[in-house]
């Protein structure tokens, strides 16, 4: 089977999730790669390491307009004669994706948290990972979503062929006029390690025993919805049922209750941490590890024990 | 401005999620529904302030049953105009899609705004999907919005940061948090909300390309073990050497 795997290489480097994207393709059939702008032929060959056979790049425009690339990708999948198509159910993908959908006529999975079943069901998260639905595509061709840290790329080739190539994409109808890229932060959606707080913080003024344990962990910060509400933390680091749902590998949830809105965006971690003074608050029964205790002085004193475990690993 | 926002009912954010028919379906029995908080927090409420600087309606749409007729008055309490229900059970996102852009068509809207996605299939297609059908750019996960003559200027998310663009109208948006406060429905627009028009169309017999055969609750947690405050290198060495994802 030929399978087509967008990767978005508009970043510095390639992020894993891509490699994620190229790993679960492979699974699936005979992998071509097609992305755009201007990543080094080293990168793009690289993919080729996660399975891989060739990459297809456009490089007569840079950028992640929906619109252009839904074209790119649309002519690439001509080309090699896909019949499924896989995307990172990342923040370009949940753009770019739909539109293809409608483009090719083709079903859309989105979210997908694994392979498809024996008899073809690819099964995603639903009801913000409270369970999950096995998926039926009615269409013969077919794109799928993978979430984000839902397997782990593997290392199986060698170097892929790269080919540049004319994605007809068009024009661009949307102008950017700023990107704003906090520096040394970690994207949320993608971070494999997550430190977390919730108004057990008391106010924003404390939040500095949180960011120094992700910053020795090398991980991304979230906060419960009050704490975004109120302003204590950005918009963006707001988890839940009406925040991003997030699935990392580990999450540390300190002064958090854990409401069932705050679960559902976290409840597909692989790990819970719950550092709570409240030996009854609901979170500890979605926990792996448990602390009952003050984060004022559990948080600093985790941070040592990272800080001893790093210098002695 | 014409201004059509999509609205979806989904269930109450603390529904206890169970399936029936052998796990093939949601279990409905004494489910709440609500307006989705994407579609109604931010996308109508944008909707609406964008109404009140700039003059001109709100119309919002929705495909589904006579079920969804007391979301829809909600929608209406809060301040849209008017209301249409596409009179269809929505089934797949291409097909809800589908059936919303046909409408869109026949109205000349300037903006089609909808919330970031629902908080039942989380799917974060409907959006991409109608611009696709329209023909119109989609600005996916906005969190600030603004019009100008026939511009839009916004800021929306993208992996690690915020991108703010610019686009000329019509326009299909995708609403996130940052885009406006929630807005309480007051006596007044309850008791206006009961007379204000909710016409039903009959559907355009969209395509459905995907289906859900089938539901699975995670595996239960086992018991959370408990580590003493005071030892925190015993934990690390669980994450490390048990949990391995250290
Ligand atoms: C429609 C709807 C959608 C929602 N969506 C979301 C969502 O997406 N995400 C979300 O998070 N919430 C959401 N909520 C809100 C949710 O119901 C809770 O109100 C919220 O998660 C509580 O936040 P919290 O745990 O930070 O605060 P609280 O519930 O106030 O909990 C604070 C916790 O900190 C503990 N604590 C206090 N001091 C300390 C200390 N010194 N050390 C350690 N622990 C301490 C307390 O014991 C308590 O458990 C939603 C609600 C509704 C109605």
């Amino acid at each position: 089977m030929s399978v087509l795997v967008y990767i978005d290489s508009s970043g510095d480097k390639i992020a894993k999730n891509a490699y994620e994207a190229v790993t679960y393709g492979k699974k699936l059939g005979d992998v071509t790669a097609v992305t755009n702008g201007k990543a080094s032929e080293g990168d793009l060959a690289e993919l080729g390491k996660y399975g891989a056979d060739k990459v297809l790049v456009d490089r007569s425009f840079e950028g992640i307009d929906d619109q252009q690339l839904t074209k790119l990708v649309a002519t690439a999948a001509e080309k090699t004669g896909a019949t499924t198509i896989v995307f990172s159910n990342d923040l370009v993908g949940k753009a770019v994706a739909p539109r293809l959908s409608v483009r090719l006529n083709a079903g859309l999975v989105s979210g997908a948290t694994d392979l498809p079943k024996e008899d073809g069901t690819i099964p995603v998260n639903v009801f913000s990972g409270k369970a999950f639905g096995h998926v039926k595509v009615s269409t013969d061709k077919k794109i799928i979503a993978l979430l984000p840290n839902s397997l782990q790329p593997e290392e199986t080739g060698s170097e892929a062929a790269v080919e540049e190539f004319d994605g007809n994409a068009g024009d661009s109808r949307v102008e950017v006029l700023d990107t704003k890229l906090p520096e040394g932060e970690i994207p949320l959606p993608e971070a494999e390690l997550v430190v977390s707080a919730g108004r057990g913080l008391k106010g924003p003024e404390n939040w500095g025993i949180v960011t120094d344990l992700a910053e020795t962990l090398g991980a991304a910060t979230a906060c419960s919805r009050p704490v975004a509400d109120t302003g204590w933390r950005p918009h963006h680091e707001h988890v839940g049922q009406t925040g991003v749902a997030i699935r990392p590998n580990l999450y540390i949830a300190a002064g958090i209750s854990g409401a069932i809105q705050h679960l559902a965006g976290v409840n597909g971690s692989k790990v819970i941490v719950v550092i709570n003074t409240d030996e009854e608050a609901p979170f500890f029964k979605a926990a792996d590890y448990g602390v009952v205790g003050d984060a004022f002085e559990v948080l600093p004193r985790l941070n040592e024990a990272i800080k001893k475990f790093k210098a002695s690993n | 401005m014409k201004i059509l926002v999509c609205i979806s009912k989904a269930p109450d954010t603390t529904t206890k999620i169970s399936f029936t028919d052998g796990d093939t379906k949601f279990d409905t029995n004494g489910v709440k529904y609500i307006v989705n908080p994407y579609d109604e927090w931010y996308a109508l409420v944008r909707g609406l302030e964008l109404k009140e600087a700039n003059g001109g309606t709100v119309t919002t749409v929705t495909v589904g049953t006579a079920e969804d007729e007391a979301t829809i008055r909600k929608a209406l309490a809060i301040g849209a105009d008017d209301a249409v229900r596409i009179d269809t059970d929505a089934e797949d996102a291409f097909q809800v899609a589908t059936e919303i852009a046909n409408f869109a068509k026949t109205g000349d809207y300037d903006l089609i705004l909808l919330g970031k996605e629902t908080i039942d299939y989380n799917g974060s297609q409907v959006g991409g999907m109608i611009a696709e059908h329209l023909d119109q750019p989609f600005i996916s996960l906005a969190s600030k919005l603004d019009v100008e003559g026939n511009t839009a200027t916004l800021d929306k998310e993208i992996t690690g940061g915020v991108q703010t663009v610019k686009a000329d109208l019509p326009l299909v948006v995708s609403c996130a948090k940052g885009m406006a406060e929630q807005r309480i429905p007051n006596m007044r627009g309850i008791m206006a909300a009961r007379s204000k028009p909710l016409k039903v169309e009959a559907s355009s017999s969209a395509d459905k390309l995907t289906s859900f055969v089938k539901y699975q609750l995670p595996a239960p947690k086992s018991a959370v073990k408990l580590i003493d405050p005071e030892n925190m290198d015993e934990l690390v060495d669980l994450l490390h050497n048990e949990a391995k994802v250290i």
